[in-house]
């Protein structure tokens, strides 16, 4: 099972951050923060494994991947393949990438919404259900386009209907 | 009106999510003053009537919680209320607000059962999708309950998309309502005959989590798992089989037999590294027992280690270190490989190297592994130097030290390992030290020498890792002072002025040991003047020859005699502080002497004869102490203070007679010396008293005496010292209130002025002695170190090793190669002395794990399903059998009777599933081979799935009954090993 999906920046800023296991608010954010304590002093090439026991209890491992200004972090537990979460990490990078043309961090910062489009997708309660870009990348169009069609319904703002309203 | 206009000018001007967040990246106002401003403009928005205002509040609470961490947990019923909005975008929102603020305890979950009935049953599969998505993350037991006729349905839809999250949402609603299985697992199984990767995929995964919790109860599916193995192609569905099996294996052995092969084939076929690391995996953990398969996975492993990624080398290791246990030649083979990578710039490939190192430990080895470790970790890094010492110490000692033979050896190493400048493990020393202390008795001249050396480097007192280690070495050394060579200088390392850096709970412990090693002294010197021949009875049971004893005797005493005759003899001003400092010049002229004498002899005590015991040296001896003492009587610690006062109380005793006594050594009076020596001698016999281990049960086994109410007592006495404050001060007077000894008060005064009188000589004195000191070379052992410390074990800064690293780890390559290649006999002349050992405390107690309730539930419901018995009583333990179950049955069935097709569905679903063993059966036939090994089970479970069959022909009543009479007899057995349908055939 996958405890948590997390990504932040070189800084430590967490730029997305879910957790299916739930926790606290504030346990999010010690968490957050002891997984960058733990990444930051991490050199470069090294292997991509973390043992995590120490910061999310027995049993769980961390994967990370460091692109550019961000890592992203898989925290699992032996119900995965250490190798497969590494490239599930690839297949989130790639599908945001397509989604946003040569992703950056400010990518992320600014579409909140349709970040988490795209892990529901991957993601499930913990549950990985979807490996294929290709596959979620389809899901996710089909998601988008209903909701411009939803919002496009009235044109009008609304405002202006609730006022004609009364 | 004007709440009308607000609302307008609310929705025109709201901020977006996207303006927030532009907002907080120009920090014009600084982040937590913008976000808490932000925060009063959601509170406002999320209450306004527009829909879109609200849910675009609720959008930047969502963010705001989720990557700035803010409560969001108010502002639930504004979600239950966008969640039910008809507006697809606002009800994302709703809904991704939901599964990121809801738990278990959310108060308006009640509100949003129909909510969630609604969507699930949508026509739009990506609102579907969305509910199923929130309650795989919200799904309480009421949900879980109330909703699960609409996942079962979803269960078998044509839509791909909705399906394979149904499957993803089981998971929970078996986790919260383990009822929901009687109804939705016979669609779920279904679901693996599926001939689409993504439902195959999301179904293996959930029953990889729920074999991953109880592996029995699912072992009846193996066929169809054992197909997908045999018929996938698809990576992580193998992987995920794979672990299924890791965890059903174990037990049914029959299955390992079957399975056994097709993961070797994978293993032989993948290209893909993640697959080939799961099969090797299995392979090693679960298939151990096959020679073939291991050595397969042994060749695969070999391949990941000379990889290049470092990933694949550092689970090569991981995967190294799990076959080690069970066949260590795999470890052996690599070994080259593992202890290079000791070196290897990875912190995750040095951990896990060193722990197969460490596997490689035995006794005949563990001399030089130990070694080359030792010397390897002076030059790591401080994290990486603590983590070969903790596994040193902790592989030594595993078992009640086990694979230690020369436990000379042992001590020696832990001394060594102390002196490490990045040593952190003092703890573990500490434990170690007094453990083999009590236990190994042969050890312990040996020992007392290893203490005695800690505790006279005054290098190790300035670190504070290992003020443990010397609290351990002044107790060893106090405890067994018979074996030490020379208590005069064992005192003296003990009051080394730089003692005064340790903490107090140290400082009681030196204390007690100066007091120990007084009486000694005393006693030896005391005792042959009473014409007692057998001054020291511990030569005996060190069985010390007597030759050794004679030889050394008239060098020794020569020596000593020397010293004292340059020694002027002094009167009653003997107890003055330039005595003390002559004499301590002495002690260390005579350590010199000492030295030499001592060069090459193992472990005897030379101090025994009674010519070291000279009046000069007793008298300097108490007057060091009394000296030391005088710092302590201030202290603020009642442990020291009561340790301290107790030693100068028993000086003040004795001091008058031995002086007295003294004086007139020719001419002696046996009355006069009594009151002393009889002191004397109690103290020692108490002090001589062997202290054993003690089990850690042992205390439980004390009975408590009648009447005695510990715990009220105690709170009792929380109330009474809660109102009893010790006033914090930092002069002398600190025994007011609180303390134990706070009855008298003219004591106190007493002991106040006391202190005062002698604190002022005593500080006056140590400027004298550091003064000394420093004019007569640093702390009386000048020489000793090259002698204690037994080999020439570099230090750490040595320029050289940098140098010689890589030859170093080539050394540890050739030097565990001939240790463990060669299985040589171990080269030690003497036996391994008996090591005292607990039952109770030695054995590590494993308790079993027992499954939790919910769990238990959950099975029990599996088992049911799976196996078409009625397996109750696996649920009756925590339901009122019988009546209960057979009303919680048709609680259950009136779940289901809202629909009649779910009905007819549950009814054709029994059906196909009942038959499907059969044709599975039929599908294995065409292995000719399988089907030869024909197990005697087969015909009782056709007999089994025949009466199944009549049970669904005939009234359910009926049915039932005749299922449970069935099932009445191997009920037991169900319980503990789950029927196992012939799958192997």
């Amino acid at each position: 099972m996958i405890r948590a999906v997390m990504v932040m920046n070189t800084q430590g800023k967490p730029r997305l951050a879910k957790f299916y296991d739930s926790q606290p608010i504030d346990k999010q954010q010690e968490l957050i923060r002891s997984v960058f304590g733990v990444l930051c002093s991490r050199a470069e090439n090294v292997s991509n494994f973390v043992e995590a026991d120490s910061i999310f209890g027995p049993d769980s491992r961390i994967v990370y991947k460091h692109y550019a200004t961000l890592y992203f972090v898989l925290v699992f537990d032996s119900s995965e393949n250490e190798l497969a979460m590494l490239d599930l990490i690839q297949v989130l990078v790639e599908t945001l990438d397509k989604c946003f043309k040569n992703v950056c961090e400010l990518d992320l910062v600014f579409n909140y919404s349709k970040i988490h489009t795209i892990l529901d997708e991957i993601f499930f309660g913990g549950q990985v259900l979807e490996t294929s870009s290709a596959e979620v990348m389809k899901a996710v169009e089909e998601i988008s386009k209903l909701e411009t069609a939803s919002n496009s319904i009235t044109l009008v703002p609304k405002s202006v209907s609730g006022w004609r309203g009364r | 009106m004007a709440g009308g206009t607000s609302s307008i000018m609310e929705t025109l001007f709201q901020r977006t999510l996207d303006d927030m967040i532009k907002g907080l990246r120009l920090q014009l106002i600084g982040e937590s003053a913008f976000v808490s401003k932000a925060l009063d403009e959601i509170r406002r928005e999320v209450r306004s009537t527009d829909p879109s205002t609200k849910s675009t509040a609720l959008q930047k609470l969502s963010y705001l919680a989720s990557l700035h961490f803010h409560d969001m947990s108010w502002a639930a019923f504004h979600v239950v209320e966008v969640m039910s909005s008809s507006r697809f975008s606002y009800k994302r929102i709703g809904y991704h607000a939901a599964s990121l603020s809801f738990n278990d305890d959310t108060p308006v979950l009640l509100l949003i059962t129909n909510q969630l009935r609604k969507d699930l049953g949508s026509t739009n599969e990506f609102e579907v999708s969305l509910a199923l998505e929130c309650l795989s993350r919200i799904a309480t037991a009421d949900l879980a309950r109330d909703l699960t006729p609409e996942i079962f349905t979803l269960l078998s839809t044509t839509k791909l998309f909705v399906r394979k999250k149904a499957i993803g949402v089981v998971l929970r609603l078996f986790a919260k309502y383990p009822d929901a299985v009687r109804v939705c697992f016979k669609r779920l199984v279904e679901n693996l005959d599926s001939s689409d990767p993504q439902i195959l995929s999301a179904v293996v995964g959930v029953f990889c989590e729920l074999a991953s919790r109880d592996p029995g109860s699912y072992l009846p599916l193996a066929p169809e798992f054992y197909r997908i193995l045999v018929d996938s192609k698809n990576n992580w569905v193998l992987i995920k089989v794979l672990k299924i099996f890791a965890k059903l294996a174990p037990l049914e052995p029959r299955l390992a037999k079957r399975v056994v092969e097709p993961i070797c084939d994978h293993l032989r076929r993948t290209g893909a590294k993640s697959l080939m690391f799961e099969c090797v995996r299995t392979v090693v953990n679960s298939f151990s027992e096959y020679e073939s398969a291991v050595k397969l996975a042994v060749v695969k492993i070999r391949e990941l280690l000379v990889d290049d990624d470092p990933n694949l080398k550092y689970l090569g290791l991981q995967a190294l270190s799990i076959v080690a246990p069970k066949h260590l030649w795999a470890v052996l083979e690599n070994k080259e490989f593992v202890i290079k990578s000791l070196s290897d710039g990875d912190p995750n490939i040095k951990t896990e190297s060193l722990r197969l190192v460490m596997a490689m430990v035995s006794e005949t080895n563990v001399v030089e592994i130990a070694r080359v470790l030792v010397n390897y970790s002076l030059k790591s890094d401080p994290e990486f130097c603590n983590e070969i010492l903790g596994s040193i110490l902790s592989t030594c000692s595993r078992n009640v030290y086990e694979i230690i033979i020369d436990f000379d050896w042992y001590v020696s190493l832990i001394g060594e390992m102390s002196r490490i400048p990045h040593c952190q493990k003092g703890d573990e020393i500490e434990n170690q030290l007094i453990d083999i202390g009590m236990r190994v008795q042969d050890v312990r001249p040996k020992l007392v020498r290893v203490a005695h050396d800690l505790l006279i480097d005054p290098a190790l007192l300035g670190n504070p890792f290992l003020h443990k280690i010397l609290s351990a070495a002044a107790w060893v050394s106090g405890e067994y002072v018979e074996f030490s060579r020379n208590p005069f200088e064992l005192m003296q390392a003990i009051f080394q002025p730089r003692t005064s850096l340790l903490p107090l709970s140290v400082m009681a412990v030196y204390i007690h040991s100066a007091f120990k090693v007084l009486i000694f002294c005393l006693h030896c010197y005391i005792l042959p003047r009473e014409s007692i021949t057998s001054s020291c009875p511990e030569n005996l049971v060190l069985g010390v020859s007597e030759s050794v004893l004679k030889r050394e005797m008239p060098e020794d005493s020569g020596l000593i005699r020397t010293t004292c005759e340059a020694l002027p003899v002094q009167g009653d001003k003997g107890f003055n502080r330039r005595a003390s400092n002559q004499s301590s010049e002495d002690f260390s002229v005579e350590n010199g002497g000492d030295r030499t004498i001592n060069h090459g002899q193992t472990s005897t005590p030379n101090f025994s004869e009674k010519s070291s015991f000279t009046y000069e040296s007793i008298v300097n001896l108490i007057n060091l102490v009394e000296l030391a003492m005088g710092p302590f009587m201030g202290s603020h610690d009642v442990e020291v203070l009561e340790r301290a006062r107790n030693l100068l109380c028993f000086i003040e005793v004795i001091k008058g007679e031995i002086t007295e006594c003294l004086e007139h050594k020719e001419k002696k009076k046996e009355s006069e010396e009594m009151k002393a020596s009889e002191i004397i001698k109690l103290m020692s016999d108490a002090f001589s008293e062997e202290l054993g281990p003690v089990s850690l049960s042992a205390q439980k086994r004390v009975p408590i005496p009648e009447g005695l109410e510990l715990k009220e007592s105690l709170d009792d006495l929380g109330t009474i010292c809660a109102d009893i404050q010790v006033p914090p001060s930092n002069d002398s007077n600190l025994f007011s209130l609180g303390s134990p000894y706070n009855g008298e008060e003219v004591g106190v005064s007493a002991s106040d002025l006391e202190s005062k009188e002698e604190s002022e000589p005593s500080n006056e004195a140590t400027a004298l002695l550091t003064d000394h000191r420093k004019r007569h070379g640093l702390y009386y052992l000048p020489s000793e170190k090259n002698e204690i410390v037994p080999n020439d074990y570099p230090a750490a800064n040595d320029p050289k090793l940098r140098d010689n690293l890589n030859n170093d780890t080539e050394d540890l390559v050739k030097l565990t190669e001939q240790s463990l290649v060669t299985n040589k006999k171990p080269n030690h002349a003497k036996p391994r002395p008996v090591v005292v050992k607990l039952d109770e405390r030695d054995v590590v107690t494993i308790t079993a794990k027992r499954p939790e309730p919910n769990d238990d539930l959950l099975s029990g419901a599996v088992r049911e399903v799976l196996l078409g018995s009625d397996t109750r009583t696996t649920t009756s333990q925590h339901n009122p059998p019988d009546k209960a179950s057979s009303k919680r049955k048709g609680k259950e069935r009136l779940n289901v009777n809202p629909s009649s097709k779910l009905k007819e569905d549950l009814g054709d679903s029994e059906k196909p599933d009942h038959e499907s063993p059969n044709s599975r059966r039929s599908k294995h036939r065409t292995h000719g081979k399988e089907r030869r090994q024909k197990s005697p089970s087969k015909p009782a479970e056709e007999r089994e799935s025949n009466g199944q069959k009549g049970k669904q022909k005939s009234s359910h009543r009926h049915a039932r009954h005749k299922a449970r009479e069935r099932a009445d007899a191997p009920l037991n057995a169900v319980l503990q090993t789950p029927v196992i349908p012939d799958f192997l055939l």
